[in-house]
C-alpha cells in the first residue's frame, strides 16, 4: 500500500530525514515514533505530497509522489499536525468545502458529509463555528474531513495531542475502529498511545529508523533482563542482603514506598528464579506479599533504542 | 474543475465572514460618494456660470467634468483597498496552517490560486457595482454618455484585477497579513507612479516605463477607447503575478 525507499529530505544542508526504507501493507495500522524534532512530520509531509523529497521515492497504492502527486493525494486522508481548519466557518459547511474539494459529486455532498459527522461523532455541533468548538472536537473535524470520500489510506499526525484523558480515549476508539479497514499510519511521541493502537511500530531518532516491529517483539527483542517487584515484610536491610546474595539475581533496589519494604530484583532473563527466590523468602519467615513480574515497557524500549543509536554515533 | 469551485466558494465565503470587507467596503463607498458629490457640484456650479457665458458652455460636460474625475479618483481608492483585501489570501492560510490541508487535497496549486484571485476580483465587482448607483442617478438628471462609463469601469475592473494578482504574489511571500498588505501596497504605488522617472530619463527609458505604467493603460479607458494594447497590458500583468505566486509556493515547497 504504502512503499518508501531510501527518502532523503535536506532543510538546506541540514538533513531532516535520511535514507528511509519501509513498507506498509494494506489494513495495517502502524505508529511512527520518535523524539520530537525526529522527522516524523516531515516524512508524513513527504507521503501526502506536501513537500517533495530531496532524493528516494514513495509509492501510496503504487502512485509514486513525485511523479503524480494529485493520484497520490486522491489516495490519502491526512490530519495535519495541529488539526489546522477554518476557524471562521462551522463544521457543516467546512466539511462540505472538503468535499468538494476532494472531488465529491454535488449530489453526494451532503450524504458524505452527514456520514463522516455520525462517524465522529458530530451530530450536536455541526451547526457551530469551529473556532468555538473545543480542543477535542476540533480533532474530531479534523478526522472527519481526512475521511471525506473514504480514502484507503490515512495518515495522522499526532492525532491525540493536547486532549484530555477522556477525549483520548474517545480519539483512539475511533482510529481503532477505523483501522479496521483502512491502512493508517499515525505518528506520536506518545508510546502507551502506539502500544494500544498499532500493531507494528516503526521508530525513528535523528531522521533514521532505529526500529521497525511489532510492539511484543521489540519488547522481548530488547529484554537483556528480566525484572520483578517483590513486596516483603521483614527486617529491610536483611531481605536485601538475602536478595542481592541469591543465586542468579543481578541486582536488587530497594523501592520507595509506604509499608513494609519495597524492591526491585533484576534478575538473568535465560532462567527463571522466582520460584526459588519466594522459597528462600518464606524459610527466612519473612512475609511475601507481593511479587510481580515487569514487562519491559515501549518507554523502555524506546529508550534504550534511542540512546543506544546516540551512543555508537559518538 | 470541482477544487476551483470549492477554493471560490471558500474564499467568498471567508470575505463575507470577516469584519475586513465590510469596513474596507463602507470605506470605499464613502469615499467614491463623497468624490461623486463634490464632481457633481462642481458641474453644477460650472453649468450655472456657463449659462451665462455660452461661449463656455462648450467645454461643459458630464462624461468629462464628472465620470472621469470620479473614476480617476476611485482608481486611487482601490489601490489603497485592494493590498488590504488581497493581504489575507494566502498569508492566512499559512500563518494557520491551513494551507497544508488546502494543498494536500487532490488539488492543482494553480486551482488554489486561481480560486482566490476570482474570488477576491468577485468581491471587488460588488464594491464597483455599488459606485454605480451614483451614475444612475446622475443619469436621470443629466445627459449621460454611457459607452465611456461602462469603457471607464472596464479598465477600472481591469486595473483592479492587476491589483489582486500583485496583492495575491504578496500575500504567497510572508505568513504576515500585515507585511502583505504593505509590500502589495508599495509594488503597486510603484507601478504606478514608474512614469515619472521618465522625465528626467532618456527617450528608451520613458518609453519602457511608460509601457509598464499603471495610469498610462487606464487613460484611455476612461475616454471610451478600448485598446487591445491596453486590455493585454492588465492581462498580461494578472498572468505574470499569478505565474510567480505558483512559482514561489513551489520554490517554498521545496525548501520546506
Amino acid at each position: 500500500m504504502i512503499e518508501v525507499e531510501n527518502l532523503t529530505k535536506y532543510y538546506g544542508f541540514l538533513p531532516a530525514v535520511s535514507d528511509l526504507t519501509f513498507s506498509v501493507g494494506q489494513g495495517e495500522v502502524v505508529g511512527f515514533l520518535g523524539p520530537n524534532g525526529a522527522g516524523k512530520t516531515t516524512t508524513l509531509k513527504m507521503l501526502t505530497c506536501f513537500l517533495p523529497p530531496t532524493s528516494g521515492t514513495a509509492r501510496v497504492n503504487g502512485w509514486d509522489v513525485s511523479r503524480d502527486p494529485l493520484k497520490v493525494r486522491e489516495q490519502l486522508g491526512y490530519l495535519p499536525e495541529n488539526v489546522p481548519l477554518y476557524q471562521e466557518m462551522t463544521v457543516e459547511r467546512f466539511l462540505a468545502f472538503a468535499a468538494q474539494a476532494k472531488g465529491v459529486g454535488k449530489g453526494e455532498i451532503k450524504s458524505a458529509v452527514g456520514r463522516v459527522v455520525e462517524d465522529c461523532g458530530l451530530e450536536q455541533v455541526q451547526k457551530r463555528i469551529i473556532g468555538h468548538l473545543s480542543k477535542g472536537y476540533k480533532q474530531r473535524v479534523g478526522l472527519a474531513q481526512a475521511l471525506l470520500k473514504d480514502p484507503p489510506v490515512l495518515i495522522l499526525d499526532e492525532p491525540t495531542i493536547g486532549l484530555d484523558p477522556t477525549q483520548v480515549v474517545e480519539i483512539r476508539d475511533l482510529i481503532r475502529t477505523l483501522g479496521r479497514e483502512r491502512t493508517i499510519i499515525l505518528s506520536s511521541h506518545i508510546l502507551p498511545e502506539v502500544s494500544q493502537t498499532c500493531q507494528r511500530v516503526i521508530i525513528i531518532n535523528k531522521g533514521r529508523i532505529v526500529a521497525m516491529d511489532t510492539v511484543s517483539n521489540l519488547t522481548t527483542q530488547l529484554q537483556t533482563s528480566r525484572k520483578i517487584h517483590l513486596i516483603v515484610d521483614g527486617p529491610p536491610e536483611e531481605v536485601l542482603k538475602t536478595l542481592s546474595g541469591h543465586q542468579g539475581v543481578l541486582e536488587a533496589v530497594p523501592q520507595p514506598g509506604e509499608g513494609p519494604g519495597r524492591f526491585l530484583v533484576e534478575m538473568d532473563k535465560e532462567k527463571d528464579i522466582r520460584p526459588d527466590l519466594a522459597r528462600t523468602l518464606v524459610e527466612k519467615g519473612w512475609g511475601l506479599l507481593e511479587l510481580k513480574s515487569q514487562e519491559l515497557s515501549l518507554e523502555e524500549v524506546f529508550m534504550q533504542l534511542v540512546t543506544e543509536e546516540e551512543g555508537t554515533r559518538t | 474543475m470541482k477544487g476551483f469551485r470549492a477554493v471560490f466558494k471558500r474564499e467568498l465565503y471567508a470575505f463575507f465572514a470577516s469584519p475586513v470587507f465590510y469596513v474596507v467596503g463602507t470605506i470605499f463607498l464613502v469615499l467614491s460618494g463623497y468624490f461623486f458629490y463634490t464632481s457633481t457640484a462642481y458641474f453644477s456650479l460650472v453649468s450655472f456660470q456657463a449659462a451665462q457665458n455660452p461661449y463656455a458652455g462648450r467645454e461643459v460636460n458630464l462624461n468629462e467634468m464628472v465620470v472621469k474625475p470620479l473614476l480617476d479618483d476611485m482608481s486611487i481608492v482601490l489601490l489603497l483597498i485592494v493590498p488590504l483585501l488581497t493581504m489575507r489570501l494566502l498569508a492566512e492560510e499559512k500563518k494557520t496552517g491551513t494551507i497544508e490541508l488546502l494543498l494536500t487535497y487532490p488539488i492543482r496549486d494553480l486551482e488554489v490560486l486561481m480560486g482566490k484571485y476570482l474570488a477576491t476580483l468577485l468581491v471587488i465587482i460588488i464594491l464597483l457595482a455599488g459606485t454605480a448607483v451614483n451614475l444612475i442617478l446622475l443619469s436621470r438628471f443629466g445627459s449621460l454618455e454611457w459607452g465611456p462609463v461602462l469603457s471607464g469601469y472596464l479598465g477600472l475592473l481591469l486595473m483592479a484585477a492587476a491589483f489582486v494578482s500583485l496583492g495575491l504574489f504578496a500575500s504567497a511571500l510572508t505568513q504576515n497579513q500585515i507585511i502583505a498588505a504593505i509590500v502589495g501596497f508599495g509594488a503597486l504605488l510603484m507601478f504606478w507612479i514608474i512614469g515619472w522617472i521618465g522625465s528626467v530619463a532618456g527617450p528608451a527609458v520613458t518609453r519602457v516605463v511608460d509601457y509598464l505604467s499603471m495610469l498610462e493603460h487606464l487613460e484611455p479607458f476612461s475616454k471610451g477607447v478600448i485598446d487591445t494594447r491596453d486590455l493585454m497590458y492588465y492581462v498580461n500583468f494578472s498572468a505574470f503575478f499569478i505565474f510567480l505566486s505558483l512559482r514561489y509556493l513551489d520554490s517554498q515547497k521545496i525548501r520546506g
